[in-house]
């Protein structure tokens, strides 16, 4: 994995290619997703439809020591039958240089709406789930995730 | 990176209305477009956009992936066995690529 490239001069101490490279993603130039931008993208997706509290639960570490895999796993009840089922889950980070992580389609084959993944996040900061049903009405939820390797220098 | 290679994990036979995990993980670096080299030129944006699952034709799963998931990708999901058949999994890459993989499960 480890590709060519250095890392910014402040962090040539720094010797393996993935801390480097995560060095890289948290270069201090770099513009960050804040809570807003996060607000903005439901806004895009659901207008102003109210978001109700429960039914996801959003499993991370409240620690995480790589911010390069931080393990996710959503899983929203729900019986899954044709009439009723979860129909899509985004996931945004609010410290991110992008707030979205990612969107999930389910459908009711499968038979259960939990998935799991792998993401990076560039510092401590807040998940947002927000999840779809198939009558419109929408979940979220938000953890804390405390990332302790390459905090922005501190 | 050499060509990404899917590994998926599904269990080769289950009981009808049984509920499977199917694990997937495929090598690729996931470049996020936001890292720079050495000359201080952001390094094109290379990732697998999207991943899909389909069972006998029949779309079962899909996720939309960002810049922030990880390198090599790992997804996992639930399943309801109801017949048998096979699973087509496909990741599309940003360069119009997409790689696939293919098990079977029998229900029974």
């Amino acid at each position: 994995m480890a590709t060519a490239f250095a890392a910014p001069s402040r962090r040539d101490l720094l010797q393996t290619g993935s801390i480097a490279a995560l060095a890289a993603i948290l270069a201090p130039s770099m513009a960050l997703a804040d809570v807003k931008a996060v607000e903005a993208e439901i806004k895009k997706l659901y207008g102003d439809k109210t978001l109700q509290s429960g039914k996801i639960k959003l499993d991370v570490p409240q620690i995480a020591e790589n911010g390069l895999v931080v393990p996710i796993t959503v899983e929203v009840e729900s019986p899954m039958t044709d009439a009723d089922y979860v129909k899509t889950v985004h996931v945004f980070a609010d410290g991110n240089p992008l707030p979205n992580v990612l969107t999930y389609r389910f459908t009711p084959e499968c038979g259960k709406a939990n998935a799991s993944a792998r993401m990076r996040l560039a510092q401590t900061q807040n998940i947002v789930c927000v999840a779809e049903m198939s009558n419109g009405s929408l979940y979220s939820v938000k953890s804390e995730i405390k990332v302790t390797i390459g905090g922005c220098g501190g | 990176m050499a060509n990404p290679t899917p590994r998926v994990r599904v269990p080769a036979q289950a009981k009808a209305g049984e509920l499977i995990e199917i694990k997937t993980l495929i090598s690729h670096e996931m470049e996020s477009g936001q890292r720079r080299d050495s000359k201080g030129e952001i390094i094109p944006r290379k990732i697998i956009n999207k991943f899909t699952a389909t069972f006998n034709g029949k779309l079962v799963f899909e996720a939309d992936w960002n810049p922030a998931i990880s390198a090599n990708p790992y997804q996992s999901f639930f399943y309801k066995a109801k017949e048998s058949g096979e699973f087509v999994f496909a990741w599309k890459d940003d360069d119009g690529s997409t790689y696939e993989a293919k098990n079977k499960l029998t229900v029974g």
